[in-house]
């Protein structure tokens, strides 16, 4: 199936007190599942913040497809809900006064109104999608680290979004667990048919799940030399 | 025995309102200034934390210059609908809303900074709205934070007697509340009463400040 490109291009300043951090990227991504990585620091989870819509005063450009969900010189910047954009954040987000399925149903029922039985049927799909069956009255603080990744994806694929964001999806966990669940992540992401920009700092991370990458330092799109492993350490 | 239940039933009367418009808005500023900051944030939070420093007489008076017939705002309540807020019981729900507000603006505000704000970002992700993020995620996670805020505030309104002398006076049955009636019966000689005023009003604020600790502590 013909995957639609993401299309980024973002000017953004960055200001905190002992800090400036000015950001300028520029770049096309077309496979299914891409990755940008760079060290820590380098902005790559501020460009994924901006494409999600949740960074004000951003100029540029951010398109999925044919859908423009930000263009400052049209003076088009949708907000964070109308993007149709799913996020896995670091460390999940999960909300914690939620159960699992109640997660799972956040993005499909809005204040105030009930969900539909499709909804539902969406909702009990992903469940057994990613085997969380046994797991939806369970709240997330009672849940391993890899059951936490898949409510987070699931959460973020209830909505079907045009596109998924992983920020950092397994940095927070020690190094075996971290094995597996980049392979589960990888098993996952193949499954579903969205496209996925996987932000991370750790090379094998985008060996393992990612068909193209991109890579970033200081603000800035450079020329990608995995094979030294030049974040390392 | 109706020169207890009186003031009691007038007491609880004026507290539970001044509690729930001094929640509302203590809440709603405690969110807008938890948010992010802004030119004048420190001010603006002075200015509510003022009523727990100022003598409860100064608050008072300021409550005059603006609700009193004459005041600020008072005028025009008077005139265009003939509402008069001095020496009623709803003066009184005024005067202890302002002195309670502090406290819940405090508890709310810190409840909120302590929400992690990714959760609000993934909802926002979701296609929620500012109003749905706030009820759904931002509110039910700072909610026992707000609720030991509140019960002190109701507390603080129940012990209210200064800003309430001042706007309310004290007539008996009608803007006479438990401090007032204690003082009263204090100054009449009449000791077997103020001795019961004293001791339901002393119970029902240890009630509260348990309860409040407990939610403090469940939060931690």
């Amino acid at each position: 199936m013909h995957t639609p490109s993401l299309d980024v291009q973002l000017q953004l300043t960055l200001r905190s007190p002992d800090r400036s951090f000015e950001l300028d990227v520029d770049f096309t991504a077309t496979a299914q599942r891409t990755s940008l990585i760079g060290p820590s620091g380098s902005g790559k989870s501020t460009v994924l913040q901006a494409i999600a819509g949740l960074l004000p005063s951003v100029r540029g450009r951010v398109r999925v497809g044919d859908q423009t969900l930000l263009d400052s010189s049209l003076g088009i910047h949708l907000p964070a809900r109308e993007r149709q954009v799913g996020v896995v954040f670091q460390d999940y987000a999960l909300f914690p006064h939620m159960t699992v399925e109640q997660n799972l149903q956040f993005g499909l029922r809005r204040l105030g109104q009930r969900m539909t039985a499709e909804q539902a049927r969406r909702v009990d799909a992903l469940i057994e999608q990613f085997d969380l069956v046994s797991l939806r009255s369970g709240l997330p603080r009672n849940l391993s680290g890899g059951q936490r990744q898949r409510v987070a994806l699931a959460r973020a694929l209830a909505t079907e979004p045009r596109l998924l964001l992983l920020d950092e999806p397994l940095s927070a966990l020690d190094s075996p667990l971290r094995k597996r669940l980049r392979r589960e992540l990888a098993e996952m992401l193949e499954r579903v048919n969205v496209p996925a920009l996987l932000v991370t700092h750790d090379p094998q991370d985008v060996e393992a799940l990612a068909q193209e990458v991109i890579c970033i330092d200081d603000g800035r799109i450079v020329d990608c030399d995995l094979s030294p492993r030049p974040f390392a350490g | 025995m109706p020169t207890l239940f009186v003031p009691l039933w007038l007491t609880l009367k004026v507290a539970l309102l001044a509690t729930l418009i001094a929640s509302t808005v203590g809440v709603a500023l405690g969110w807008w200034l938890a948010r992010r900051p802004f030119p004048g944030r420190s001010i603006v939070d002075s200015l509510l934390m003022l009523p727990m420093v100022l003598p409860p007489t100064v608050i008072g008076y300021y409550l005059i210059v603006l609700i009193g017939r004459n005041g600020i705002f008072g005028q025009y309540l008077d005139r265009w609908f003939g509402i008069n807020l001095i020496f009623t019981w709803q003066g009184a729900v005024i005067a202890a809303s302002v002195v309670s507000l502090p406290l819940v603006y405090k508890g709310a505000r810190a409840a909120f900074e302590e929400v992690d704000g990714r959760f609000a970002n993934a909802a926002r992700t979701l296609g929620a709205g500012e109003l749905e993020v706030f009820l759904r995620v931002s509110l039910p996670l700072a909610i026992r934070g707000i609720a030991a805020g509140v019960m002190l505030a109701f507390a603080r309104a129940m012990g209210e007697f200064g800003a309430t002398l001042m706007i309310a006076g004290n007539l008996p049955g009608k803007t006479q509340t438990l401090s007032i009636a204690v003082y009263e019966a204090v100054q009449a000689g009449n000791d077997n009463q103020a001795l019961w005023l004293t001791l339901v009003i002393s119970s029902v604020c240890i009630g509260v400040l348990v309860a409040s600790g407990r939610l403090l502590q469940a939060r931690h």
